[in-house]
């Protein structure tokens, strides 16, 4: 029989071989109600994964390609010393723009820290020029090199010490999203077990009587395994409903909100949460099947 | 068909079964019987392949059972039919749906099947009884419906293990006039009973083999009954 086949027979079922195993209703209620909270633990689980990969992505590009260079330099030198970067830049393969901030850009800057009314003028602040670089990009050693020799005031800044900690951190984040999402598949997995094995327990009766009139363990066994990943995926599909609807209700992006109202799906992210009721059913599926033969194993 | 040579069943270091052979020959009819805790259910449970010897042979159809799997032997089952004393049914399903068990389990629960049920139900005298529920039956009621049920599949065997425990004389005659019946058809018959007013019955209208365990061995009796 080819899979497909398996798996239509599987999932149509036979109704009299159905009825031989009879209903728990206590049982079927847990692996329901475990199946649709694991389910919703893990749409959370998936969505903070692509959020945190979302943003590692957009914290990478949008430092990425861009670079400071700040100049110290006495007063009377700084135009100078600007202008000198300046040329350095316009001639350095893989930058595309070089622009010196004008005093309000700069005043803007600082803002935050000491208010809108800084005297700039009087103050050592240093020369900013932003850098933005080509797709291939600059080499960030000889660029050094060539400032220090023609520009002796100016420090270059490509953001790799900012980026570095930044893409680590939501790399770990994804990482421990998708981690929670395999804890989660495993504590699933671990709860349909016990409950096929206390099912299975309750019914070494129902078993013996099959065993006496020639049930193969194979049609023992799929009858109490149908029966679980069908809890699991009809449960898991509940719960995986309620976590998308749950995400939808979180309030929507924003520049300003930051990590967390970046918090769900985006675009067909939106079909990710779909695989995890077959992914439950596939973890039922696994452990009762496993469970039931083990069981019968022992009972024989 | 069910063969035993030199067979012993050891269980919990006690020997409770030792040396023997014996040949079920298709269309016999045997009576076994023994005193209490003598070991009939035990070598019925041998019989059927439920438990395999310690050592010896035991052969089901040709097959040495130990050498079977489990699921050969389920397949095996299928041409034994059981009746046990205390019947053991499925108590959430109807008489009628317990009956067909055997079909259902082998996958020949077919319309034609179904309409066999009826004539079925109809021979052990529970063709108003069919959609009632286990528990709701009287004894002799359920020791029919488990007669009906090892007979279902058209085994070649059929063994029942004291059919006749729990019911009335006159049920009792009935049950086992059911199995004479099936006798007659062709099928091997062997009934573990202490009843040997039943055996003195049967024996007007069969030519049965009455076998006793005594002393953990099978003896050929007869000659007092």
């Amino acid at each position: 029989m080819s899979l497909r086949a398996s798996l239509r027979t599987f999932l149509v079922g036979d109704a009299q071989a159905d009825r031989v195993v009879p209903p728990s209703g206590f049982t079927a209620q847990l692996t329901l109600f475990a199946a649709a909270a694991m389910a919703f633990l893990a749409v959370f689980a998936m969505a903070l994964s692509l959020a945190a990969g979302r943003l590692a992505e957009r914290w990478g590009a949008e430092l990425a390609h861009s670079s400071t260079l700040r100049i110290s330099a006495p007063s009377e030198q700084m135009a100078e010393q600007t202008a000198a970067a300046l040329r350095v830049l316009e001639t350095t393969p893989g930058i595309a723009s070089a622009r010196a901030l004008d005093k309000a850009e700069q005043r803007a800057l600082l803002e935050p820290w000491f208010g809108p009314d800084l005297p700039l003028e009087s103050l050592p602040v240093p020369q900013l020029i932003e850098i933005v670089e080509t797709e291939e990009g600059y080499d960030a050693s000889g660029l050094r090199l060539r400032l220090s020799a023609e520009v002796p005031g100016a420090v270059l800044d490509d953001h790799t010490r900012w980026r570095r900690p930044l893409e680590a951190a939501a790399g770990r984040l994804r990482l421990l999203g998708w981690l929670s999402i395999g804890l989660i598949a495993g504590t699933m997995g671990v709860m349909i077990t016990l409950a096929a094995h206390a099912a299975l327990a309750a019914n070494a009766q129902v078993i013996a009587v099959l065993r006496l009139v020639g049930a193969t363990d194979h049609y023992i066994a799929r009858a109490f395994v149908r029966r679980f990943t069908l809890r699991a995926l009809f449960g898991a599909g509940a719960g995986a409903g309620l976590g998308m609807l749950a995400m939808l209700a979180l309030p929507e992006a924003q520049e300003t909100g930051g990590f967390l109202t970046g918090l769900g799906f985006a675009g067909a992210g939106w079909l990710l949460p779909l695989l995890i009721p077959v992914l439950a059913a596939g973890v039922a599926y696994g452990a009762t099947r496993i469970a039931a033969r083990r069981r019968l194993r022992e009972l024989a | 068909m069910i063969e035993f040579d030199n067979m012993a069943y050891s269980y919990g270091g006690g020997e409770l079964l030792s040396e023997i052979s014996l040949r079920l020959t298709p269309g016999s009819f045997h009576f076994l019987t023994g005193p209490s805790g003598a070991g009939k259910t035990t070598f019925l449970k041998l019989c059927y392949g439920a438990l395999k010897p310690t050592s010896g042979q035991a052969r089901l159809f040709g097959q040495d059972v130990r050498e079977m799997d489990r699921d050969a032997l389920a397949i095996t089952r299928r041409r034994i039919g059981v009746v046990h004393q205390d019947c053991q049914f499925l108590d959430h399903l109807p008489v009628a749906d317990n009956v067909a068990l055997p079909l259902t389990v082998s996958g020949q629960d077919t319309l034609e099947q179904v309409a066999n049920l009826k004539e079925l139900m109809g021979w052990v005298g529970l063709g108003e009884r069919a959609g009632a529920l286990p528990p709701e039956l009287s004894g002799g009621e359920r020791q029919r419906a488990a007669l009906a049920r090892a007979v279902i599949m058209s085994p070649d065997v059929v063994l029942a293990d004291e059919p006749t425990g729990n019911v009335d004389w006159e049920m009792s005659q009935r049950l086992l006039q059911l199995l004479v019946e099936l006798n007659r058809m062709g099928k091997t018959i062997m009934i573990a009973t202490h009843d040997l007013n039943l055996i003195r019955t049967a024996k007007h209208h069969v030519q049965a083999r009455v076998l006793r365990i005594a002393n953990r061995r099978l003896q050929l009796a007869g000659a007092d009954l």
